[in-house]
């Protein structure tokens, strides 16, 4: 089993080449090129300095979302574009569930923040029970506070993680009243290995679409659709 | 050079589409995924809709088209992609399919402009059609006056300073109650109306004979709107959309003829959406007719925004080694004859 996985739902590039018990490659950059520039040439550098074809690929996985909303249609369109080539699957990965994977095996609570402008987060919750990750609260976009109420309510020591750790760093430090600690930075960013540790687990139960199926979960309308919805919830 | 076919994708604004096209004339399948119905609730394009529509609807397009064409993947010789002017966001969906697309499937990719696709679309239906000739390009984004010099080389040499006509074919149509989109409604209710009816200003440009402006219009309609309004004067919206639409329509018939004798071309092409006007296509034939220039026109179907046209202009762009790289970046505001 080959799989190919992708990243490109914030700043960080991220592309990994995952089989059962291997981590064959993985590239990541954290600058302001755009993910149209740097995705599919690092998938082409990987691939190359592996020797691998890409039709040795068994499937595609991208990191499905939240996330920017052009970020995620990049890695979105080149996972289609290559599984409509080669005629695979693609294997769709929520993003916070993948984010949270970089802290493998930690006995804390596992809490990452994408920072989603609009004073919220894409946040969940999990942790380790043995080698599985176990979800307490599912990927969502809420207010930074909401998600605080939830871990002071669990009561267990937390980890943070992600590019919503510097944006709330001080409403943490001021409102949580567990145990915390901050992820350092070569965990605290999105990795498609990370993502890739999740795809073969969904790969092996068949948790899988097909290239034409596939498409990114925001968890989000769009600005004028919500705006539309607020205008009719007023007339009603 | 042997037959070539190229699978070309088009997703700069709101319709999702694909072809597949040979030797850059022959039209094999030519899918188009409209939104329209979509964007209609909100008064016009949402380029935030538009994306997320094109990411669900590529792969169905794009595999709808090679079925058409029976062309299996493996038989296509080159893969073209719009990679500007247009939303970024839509366009980016395009240009990451379709590198991806290429790369997997081992095609060389060729970046197309996507004014460049709507002129060539002329050379689908009319064979024998070859540059140098005048395009008039006109459509919701776009009025640029054309000097098609040679395949993939363009000189523009007249531009709007405002709104492009199809801009304001959509705010004048608004402002009539008509609703979005404005070009195909204002061009039915027109046809009942009286083209003389109201005096609407014919904008010219000092210093530049060739260029457009059409805000001046299109203030001058709302004007009289407003004003009727205020007389409580009833309002003949036939003759209001009439008079509007003559007056777009004789500025741009008459600078292309300007062009025309000014370059000494006898041929003369219309391209864009607002090219399958009826008022436009009947003064601009009209006008040629009366001097002796051959006129060029897409049929309706291939003047809205498609695939085909891409894969035409991908063609000429191949034969002159244009490729691009994994790199390929979608730019919204893409110049016609820059690369």
């Amino acid at each position: 089993m080959m799989i190919l996985v992708l990243e490109s739902s914030a700043l960080v590039a991220s592309a990994a080449l995952v089989t059962e018990d291997k981590l064959v490659g993985e590239y990541t950059t954290n600058f302001k090129k755009t993910h149209s520039q740097t995705l599919l040439p690092m998938v082409d550098a990987l691939l190359t300095m592996t020797g691998i074809a890409v039709e040795d690929l068994d499937a595609i996985a991208v990191s499905g979302g939240p996330g920017s909303f052009t970020g995620l249609r990049i890695g979105s369109a080149t996972a289609k574009g290559l599984a409509l080539a080669l005629d695979i699957p693609i294997i769709s990965i929520p993003t916070v569930d993948g984010l949270a994977c970089n802290l493998y095996g930690t006995s804390d609570v596992i809490c990452p923040l994408m920072d989603a402008r609009r004073s919220q987060v894409y946040t969940g919750l999990y942790t380790f029970e043995g080698d599985d990750m176990v979800c307490l609260s599912r990927q969502k976009a809420v207010a930074v506070d909401d998600i605080i109420d939830e871990i002071n309510a669990l009561g267990s020591p937390v980890i943070f993680l992600g590019d919503g750790v510097p944006v709330f760093r001080d409403r943490i430090k001021e409102r949580v009243s567990v145990p915390f600690r901050f992820a350092p930075v070569h965990l605290n960013a999105q990795r498609a290995g990370a993502v890739g540790a999740l795809a073969v687990k969904y790969y092996k139960q068949g948790r899988f679409q097909t290239a034409d199926e596939h498409k990114p979960d925001y968890l989000r309308l769009s600005q004028a659709e919500r705006e539309m919805a607020e205008k009719k919830a007023q007339k009603a | 050079m042997e037959d070539m076919l190229i699978l070309a994708i088009e997703s700069s604004c709101d319709e999702t589409a694909a072809a597949v096209v040979r030797s850059g004339r022959e039209v094999l399948s030519n899918v188009i995924y409209s939104q329209i119905d979509l964007h209609t609730q909100f008064g016009g394009v949402v380029p935030e809709i538009a994306s997320r529509k094109h990411i669900e609807k590529i792969n169905p397009v794009i595999t709808a088209a090679l079925a058409e064409a029976d062309v299996p993947l493996e038989h296509i010789d080159a893969i073209a992609v719009t990679y500007g002017p247009g939303l970024v966001g839509a366009l980016l969906v395009g240009v990451a399919e379709a590198k991806a697309l290429a790369y997997a499937a081992h095609k060389p990719l060729i970046p197309v402009h996507h004014i460049e696709g709507h002129i060539s679309a002329n050379y689908i239906e009319n064979k024998e059609l070859e540059p140098p000739f005048l395009c008039m390009v006109v459509s919701g984004g776009h009025t640029h006056l054309v000097r098609v010099a040679d395949y993939g080389e363009y000189e523009i040499l007249g531009r709007t300073h405002d709104d492009a006509a199809g801009e304001a074919f959509d705010k004048v149509a608004r402002a009539i109650g008509l609703g979005y989109p404005g070009g195909p409604k204002v061009d039915k209710l027109a046809r009942e109306g009286n083209p003389d009816a109201i005096a609407f200003p014919r904008a010219h440009i000092a210093g530049s004979p060739l260029d457009f402006s059409f805000s001046g219009v299109k203030s001058a309609v709302l004007n009289y709107l407003n004003e009727c309004k205020m007389k409580q004067i009833e309002i003949n919206r036939a003759d209001v959309a009439a008079s509007f639409q003559k007056a777009v329509v004789d500025v741009l018939v008459d600078h292309t003829m300007q062009a025309a004798e000014m370059y000494r071309i006898d041929k003369v092409a219309l391209a864009g959406g607002v090219a399958s006007n009826s008022a436009l296509r009947e003064a601009m034939a009209g006008a040629c007719e009366k001097r002796g220039y051959r006129f060029f026109r897409p049929s309706p179907g291939l003047c809205t925004d498609n695939a085909a046209m891409i894969g035409s202009a991908a063609y000429y762009e191949y034969l002159k080694g244009s490729r691009a790289g994994l790199d390929l970046n979608a730019i919204p505001n893409l110049k016609l004859g820059e690369r």
